[in-house]
């Protein structure tokens, strides 16, 4: 057996090194490691409760405003306020603004460029995909960030600014919008849509929503070749990519885009072809083999967040967060599976979660929501509030605030003394997804989706397909 | 004008990644048109280069020992000397501060993006059990990892583009005018900000100004009076062109509905009070504009108060405008 300390793993958010344990060609143990720790949860303590505002978006600047999301849900419940309509519908729109910029950047800035790489020289796709997908080169990025960069201006009209606004209040959001100004964010959106049907789908967005087998999916590649989408189809055929990266096929989500009829994406645990209610006391935070103090699993309305650099079992700044004890993967998989997506649900049933099923759950998701913030900017009541005011003191001095990043389920745990942060405890998409392993042995779901990985080398390619698969953000894992 | 290409590596550390997501939002040409524009190769950066583990390590190494030649540095995010390095290892071991510290010194041109790379920023708040610290400040104080009296290999100290988050074209002009050898110790202001945007205030252009001259104030954010009095807002004291170039397009904080919360200064994220309130002496905020004596203020404030007019008044404290402004006489129906 052969032991690599592989990193640093560029092309994710943030900083990840793996330690492979290879044998017989094939990897026998992975331990991930998140290398870097600032220390947000001790950064918050002692402030006063809105002030978590100004500090969470700042954890990242990928999920920047997923984290604002978490912290106000937290706020509202503190303060016994919701946000009027119009509130939650701005809201919607910037949160999905980010979270479909976010799935664009990996697809095309972080996931893709592997293909385009000189191992694959030999393949017949090879030299379509480098003038299409090198990366910083290829001729997809360009026209990708400057939709990008206009879908942005959402932001700059509704948010101020991206990364990290403070327009996210318990009680709303600070900026109204007239009708002038929502002419513009419709203009931009249509534009933004006629890129999306024109380069990465080659169709219109609701027949990529109405793809709803694997049948389907495979007509849609042969119909549409040039498509962004389709090559990473043709790809991951001639790859074999549904066949990389199964992990323990235990999905976890939080409810996203809600509105008064409900939530777009429900809240739940998939497993077995099933969904079941998430119930939130089971969570649990494991610091074993975490460079923190603790072991066992710790409530994180009751954890604290010690670092102990030199912790003999400690191989990461992460703690392993586990739903009743188990490992649990979140993204936009978990999230079409616990919306019953037909596609999803047919892809998981055969193959589990895995390279594949991942991607074409965070494409299809793109597809799906650029109508859904059409609806809600076309239903705007422009001549109703935005914003409820803010009472002055907390009514309640613990809550809970979850919501769903574009890499999954995020949940703040927040505790107020006197109306200032007593305790505050995060868990991010990427600390289920990239979790050391837990006091029990468990690893977590990278290091099981490593695991009996067949490869020609420890830095072969297909380690680098299944560690990007899950667009991992290392900055909001140890946060 | 000089003008031949440079070799940058982008580094991050003790940050969040925001600075180059914000980068990212560069609009026509997109970023890496732009840098290509004005003479940059990105030699390396986390979130963008095809190396990727042994490969990009052994450019790192090559970088350090210098073997291979390197013009710029930028770094992102604060350096983390705690615990002999240990908040932020490399695979190998070693400590990433140390590593920064070899290619700083190695570089022609150093450039600290963000609050956190040039002062500690928000991951140097509040206990700082990591020891958070920027290039060539900590906090306040000249120092950092590289010491007072450090200039980078071209002359130059560190280039702090300060900002949580940079706006890109406080990056991108700042690279371009080192790029083309443009930018002289006398371009940088006393914190070693790019005078470009370091020398106007987030006041200037501000939406809100009509506010702000009668003292017309919002008690909370999101309605359209001064943020000022109330409501935490440091734009007279920031330093940087919020309100003269749009983000994302056209936004701003302030467009936003909510206060500047002065990012662009060492040691924003511990303001001493909370971020959506102005402590106030006697009616007065504490922190008034840098420049202006105080008892002017106090006296053209409370002038200024007396003649607000209703419009103003009535306005400030709602989200749209309710009260437009009167026209004359003639235009009356």
């Amino acid at each position: 057996m052969s032991r690599r300390i592989l990193g640093p793993f560029n092309r994710v958010e943030g900083d990840l090194n793996i330690t492979l344990d290879f044998a017989d060609g094939k990897v026998s143990a992975a331990r991930v490691t998140a290398p870097l720790f600032r220390g947000f949860e001790r950064i918050l303590l002692g402030r006063e409760a809105l002030d978590a505002l100004a500090i969470v978006p700042r954890i990242c600047g990928i999920c920047s405003v997923s984290q604002s999301v978490a912290a106000a849900h937290a706020l509202s419940s503190l303060y016994g306020i919701n946000p009027p309509p119009n509130g939650q519908r701005v809201l919607n729109l910037i949160h999905a603004v980010e979270n479909i910029a976010d799935h664009l950047s990996h697809f095309y800035l972080f996931f893709m460029p592997d293909f385009a790489r000189a191992d694959y020289q030999q393949q017949p796709w090879h030299a379509a995909t480098l003038a299409r997908f090198q990366a910083q080169r290829g001729s997809a990025i360009a026209p990708m960030l400057e939709a990008r960069a206009l879908l942005m201006r959402f932001m700059g009209s509704l948010a101020g600014h991206w990364p990290h606004t403070l327009c996210l209040q318990p009680g709303g959001v600070t900026k109204v919008v007239s009708a002038a100004e929502r002419v513009r964010l419709q203009q931009w959106l249509r534009s933004f849509r006629r890129y999306l049907e024109q380069h990465t789908f080659g169709q219109p967005l609701e027949a990529i929503a109405a793809l709803d087998s694997q049948a389907a999916l495979e007509h849609y590649q042969q119909q549409n070749p040039d498509a962004d989408f389709a090559c990473f189809l043709h790809i991951a055929d001639s790859l074999q990519l549904h066949t990389l990266g199964r992990s323990y096929d235990r999905f976890i989500a939080a409810a996203a885009y809600a509105s008064a009829e409900g939530s777009w994406s429900p809240a739940g645990v998939w497993h077995g072809g099933h969904s079941q209610p998430l119930v939130l006391d089971a969570i649990s935070e494991d610091s074993h083999s975490s460079w923190l103090a603790g072991d066992g699993p710790a409530a994180p309305l009751h954890n604290d967040t010690v670092p102990l650099p030199d912790k003999a079992e400690g191989y990461s700044w992460s703690k392993a967060p586990r739903l009743a004890g188990a490992a649990a993967e979140t993204g936009a998989l978990a999230r079409g599976l616990l919306r019953g997506e037909n596609l999803l649900c047919d892809m998981v049933a055969r193959d589990g979660g895995n390279v594949l099923s991942r991607v074409v759950a965070r494409l299809s998701e793109v597809a799906r929501i650029v109508p859904l913030m059409e609806q809600w900017l076309a239903g705007l009541q422009l001549e109703q509030p935005f914003q409820h005011p803010c009472p002055a003191t907390p009514v309640q001095q613990q809550a809970i605030g979850l919501t769903e990043a574009a890499r999954g389920m995020l949940g703040h745990w927040v505790t107020l003394d006197a109306g200032r942060i007593s305790r505050y405890q995060i868990i991010a998409p990427t600390t289920w997804n990239f979790s050391p392993r837990d006091s029990q042995g468990l690893p977590g779901p990278l290091e099981k989706a490593l695991e009996g990985v067949t490869a020609s080398d420890p830095q072969a390619l297909q380690v680098q397909h299944i560690v990007r698969s899950f667009d991992p953000c290392q900055v909001c894992t140890t946060h | 004008m000089a003008w031949k290409n440079k070799r940058l590596l982008w580094l991050q550390s003790g940050g969040c990644g925001g600075c180059t997501l914000s980068l990212l939002n560069t609009e026509a040409p997109s970023l890496f048109t732009t840098l290509a524009d004005i003479g940059i190769e990105l030699i390396w950066h986390p979130s963008f280069a095809e190396q990727s583990l042994d490969e990009a390590m052994q450019l790192l190494q090559r970088l350090a020992d210098g073997s291979e030649p390197l013009d710029m540095l930028c770094l992102e995010g604060a350096v983390m000397t705690g615990a002999a390095g240990r908040f932020h290892l490399l695979p190998d071991g070693q400590s990433m501060s140390t590593l920064i510290e070899q290619l700083a010194r190695r570089a022609g041109q150093v450039i600290a993006v963000g609050t956190c790379a040039a002062y500690g920023g928000i991951s140097a708040a509040g206990d700082n059990l990591t020891g958070a610290t920027g290039l060539n400040h900590s906090g306040n104080h000249p120092g950092g990892l590289l010491g007072a009296d450090f200039h980078a290999a071209g002359g130059l100290p560190v280039v702090n583009i300060s900002g949580c988050p940079t706006h890109p074209g406080w990056v991108l002009e700042t690279l371009a005018l080192l790029a083309s050898d443009s930018l002289q110790a006398a371009d940088l202001d006393p914190l070693g900000r790019p005078r470009f945007y370091a020398d106007k205030l987030v006041h200037h252009g501000c939406d809100k100004n009509e506010f702000y001259e009668f003292k017309a104030s919002a008690t909370a954010p999101g309605q359209m009076g001064c943020l000022m009095e109330h409501v935490g807002c440091k734009g007279t004291q920031a330093h940087a062109d919020c309100n003269s170039r749009g983000w994302n397009g056209e936004g701003s904080c302030l467009t936003g509905g909510y206060p500047c919360i002065n990012c662009t200064a060492p040691d924003f994220a511990d303001p001493g009070h909370g971020f959506f309130s102005t402590p106030q002496v006697a009616g007065f905020p504490v922190g008034l504009p840098t420049d202006m004596p105080k008892a002017w203020f106090v006296a053209l404030s409370t002038l200024s108060k007396s003649a607000t007019p209703a419009r103003v008044r009535q306005n400030a404290v709602q989200d749209r405008i309710i009260v437009p402004p009167s026209l004359p006489k003639k235009n009356k129906a």
